[in-house]
């Protein structure tokens, strides 16, 4: 394929979706059924509700006009099966096999759409289509721009909504130097959890001489509670195929890997489809789109390490070692993969590329705060209504995440605290919900976005026994080469086991601070120097929890089981 | 993953990533993920075997086999039960998931069954934390699991 076959193609693929993209259609589809295919949805049997739905579609002889699509995921996991049905995108939750004959024949023949099945809010509003929904509304899609709205594995679809746009761009009009610049003046920062500008990153991989250079895209997302990167994977696999090229063309790489976790199958599953794609058509391996820019992707499985995330520990997994981290500098930019200069980002990182190119870093720059530019894809989970994956303008307050996008907490239950960050993270409580969500406001209330996991939680969470969790986790996970990590977590989380069974004294807090802040200046790498971060952050704003674990031998939300109240420790 | 090969095609798909990384050490974890998916474990004479061919020392071989969750060095039992424990998983009740599952099979997760009807892992998020908790058993997806449902969702297995 070259650049004048692409824009063909383009126009024809654009001819199949425009119903979706609220423009007028010159095929004979009134409808486009979008079902989501995502892993929450696919979990909870959206398969049936498809057959089901394909079934009263032909016996009600609909098959020419109702066109249906299985799509990435939509955004609200927690109604699966959702389907979206185009024009006017209505918004259908939990739909199952027997619901199809009515919404087929009252929505697809008569044009009434089906109120029960539609979003309700938890005071009883109905919210029948997307633009009408709270859910929606302080939302901002760039990373997520394709999720639930094309068929995840479909070159022509992804190409039809603009797809490979930006690659044709950049190797028709634009040197490396120009590539880079773009990504710099956006200001996007890196979204696996370090926040580093991405532009001076790619500027110093840039910079290296070297005959031999590579592209990396950490798709490992281990950070519990995430799973964003598993999104982007399975619902828009080109997005970062086209993204991690155009790293390569900027940076100058011809080789680039996806070290995707082996959680995740269906990512590594449509990964691989598109990878096949593209090269089939030219747009990924040997003279590209007949330019004379030649790259490929391989994929590289993950065994199941948390700490294979780290950057370092990553690229020696890679090369077939254990994923341990090494001490930088240098920096991959430097001396990555094969001891070659690396460009390494995160999955949502790259997804964020394409439409910076297309529209220029300004643009990017003029969503979000000052100094954390852009959108931010958080997945909001736990003790809240509408758990999903959800992508806003930083700067939105954790308010407005919580409560208009979220709807709140179940069960008339009271919010108690976000976690965000994962194990590297903290929590904010509820007098902080006014706080706009961002890299520098989060790292002052003593958490961090991270990768973007937001864990909600209420009344009955203990917190200690959540800092617990947290603490086994990265004692489980660390991986043993450094002493203040393997050995000083053991111990913290041996102090939290006492405390959480009713056998802490008084000191044990100072004690949990001193060897929180003694890992943190020593360990090695980020496992060790933030898995201290979670416990630091509930004892400085729930400290009250664990005096009362210590000293009245009692768990307030009543989880943790203390012994009886004046047996002696 | 997991499943036993009844064919050749795994022998001849492992002869072929042999050959492809003949001496090269980089190629480990891809050839031991094949062995690991086409056998259910790694057993010791196809570790060996690696070794050789790679031309990797074997106690290599034998770290990177114990580093990774993914890899065993045991036999497994038939079916895989993993139960998430990752953060959105915990705060919904895993936890007693966990007890029930360790319960029923008489035994503590990180192992398999007497008679290798089960083995039962602990995971870390499995990226479906809208539907938490997760259980999957061999890769099918149970979400919203509850210490009750456990009997009925075992009980599918033989
Ligand atoms: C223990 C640990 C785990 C990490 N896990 C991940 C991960 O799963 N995915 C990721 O993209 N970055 C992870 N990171 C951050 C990476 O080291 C690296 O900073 C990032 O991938 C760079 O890409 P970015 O600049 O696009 O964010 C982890 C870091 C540490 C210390
Ligand atoms: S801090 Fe922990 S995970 Fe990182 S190198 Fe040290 S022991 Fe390994
Ligand atoms: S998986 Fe269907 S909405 Fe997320
Ligand atoms: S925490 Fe269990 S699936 Fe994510």
């Amino acid at each position: 394929m070259n650049f004048k076959e692409l824009e063909l193609l383009r126009a024809t693929a654009k001819e199949g979706i425009k119903l979706r993209l609220g423009e007028e259609p010159s095929d004979n589809f009134k409808y486009h059924v979008l079902v989501c295919g995502g892993t929450g949805c696919h979990s909870v049997g959206c398969q049936n509700t498809l057959q089901a739905l394909q079934k009263a579609i032909d016996s009600q002889g609909l098959q020419d006009t109702v066109k249906l699509v299985v799509t990435g995921c939509m955004g609200t996991c927690e109604m699966g099966p959702v389907i979206t049905v185009f024009p006017d995108g209505y918004y259908y939750c939990r739909v199952q096999p027997e619901d199809a004959e009515e919404l087929v024949t009252s929505h697809l023949k008569e044009g009434k759409y089906v109120d029960r099945l539609c979003y309700h809010t938890a005071d009883g509003t109905v919210q029948p289509r997307k633009s009408d929904m709270t859910f929606f509304k302080k939302q901002k899609r760039n990373a997520l721009r394709n999720c639930g709205l094309i068929n995840q594995t479909s070159i022509e679809e992804y190409i039809a909504v603009g797809g490979f746009k930006a690659l044709a761009k950049t190797l028709q009009e634009m040197t490396p130097q120009q590539v880079v610049d773009e990504v710099k003046k956006s200001g996007l920062r890196g979204r696996g959890g370090g926040g580093f500008p991405t532009g001076l990153k790619w500027q110093f991989v840039l910079d290296q001489k070297s005959d031999q250079k590579y592209v990396v895209c950490n798709g490992d997302e281990g950070d519990p509670g995430a799973f964003m990167d598993r999104s982007v994977l399975e619902d828009d696999p080109y997005s970062v195929i086209e993204a991690m090229t155009i790293g390569g063309y900027a940076v100058g790489a011809n080789k680039g890997y996806a070290y995707i976790r082996l959680e995740y199958p269906k990512a590594i599953d449509h990964f691989n489809k598109a990878l096949a794609r593209a090269r089939e058509v030219g747009l990924l391996g040997n003279n590209i789109l007949e330019s004379d820019f030649s790259f490929d992707i391989e994929i590289r499985v993950g065994a199941g390490a948390f700490v294979c995330g780290e950057e370092t520990a990553l690229l020696a997994s890679i090369e077939g070692r254990r994923g341990e981290p090494r001490p930088r500098p240098p920096f991959p930019a430097v001396s990555g993969l094969f001891e070659k200069p690396t460009l390494l980002n995160n999955v949502e990182t790259y997804a964020s590329i394409c439409p910076i190119i297309i529209n220029g870093g300004e643009w990017y720059a003029t969503m979000g705060t000052e100094k954390s530019k852009g959108t931010k894809v958080f997945t909001l989970a736990g003790k809240i209504n509408n758990t999903g994956l959800v992508e806003i303008p930083l700067g939105l307050t954790l308010r407005e995440m919580v409560e208009d996008i979220g709807g709140g907490v179940p069960n008339g239950k009271a919010f108690k605290a976000a976690q965000t960050g994962g194990p590297s993270g903290g929590c904010i409580p509820a007098a902080y919900l006014d706080t706009p969500i961002d890299y520098e406001n989060l790292a002052a209330l003593g958490s961090i976005v991270g990768s973007g996991g937001m864990i909600i939680v209420d009344e009955s969470t203990c917190m200690v026994d959540l800092a617990k969790f947290y603490l086994g986790f990265t004692q489980d996970e660390s991986c043993g080469k450094c002493t203040p990590c393997r050995i000083g977590t053991k111990r913290m989380l041996e102090i939290l086991e006492r405390i959480t069974k009713g056998l802490g004294k008084p000191e044990d807090l100072d004690l949990l601070v001193e060897l929180a802040n003694s890992i943190k200046a020593s360990a090695l790498c980020g496992l060790g120097q933030t898995a201290p971060n979670p416990i630091l952050s509930t004892l400085r704003y729930f400290r009250d929890e664990f005096e009362a674990h210590i000293k009245d031998k009692t768990c307030p939300a009543g989880v943790c089981k203390m012994p009886r109240k004046g047996l002696k420790s | 993953m997991g499943t036993e090969c009844t064919c050749n095609c795994n022998q001849s798909k492992l002869d072929a990533l042999f050959a492809q990384y003949k001496g090269n050490p980089n190629g480990l974890i891809v050839v031991m993920a094949a062995i690991q998916e086409s056998q259910g474990y790694l057993p010791k004479d196809l570790l060996v075997r690696t070794a050789e061919e790679l031309g990797v020392p074997l106690s290599d071989v034998y770290g990177v086999a114990t580093f990774y969750a993914a890899f065993s060095l045991r036999p497994r039992g038939r079916h895989s039960v993993n139960l998430c424990l990752g953060t959105a998983c915990y705060v919904k009740g895993a936890p007693e998931v966990q007890s029930m599952l360790e319960k029923e099979m008489g035994i503590k997760a990180g192992n398999t069954t007497e008679d290798r009807r089960f083995s039962l892992d602990l995971v870390r998020c499995l990226g479906a934390c809208g539907i938490a908790p997760v259980l999957t058993v061999n890769g099918e997806v149970y979400p919203r699991m509850t210490a009750e449902k456990v009997t009925e969702v075992l009980s599918k297995y033989e």
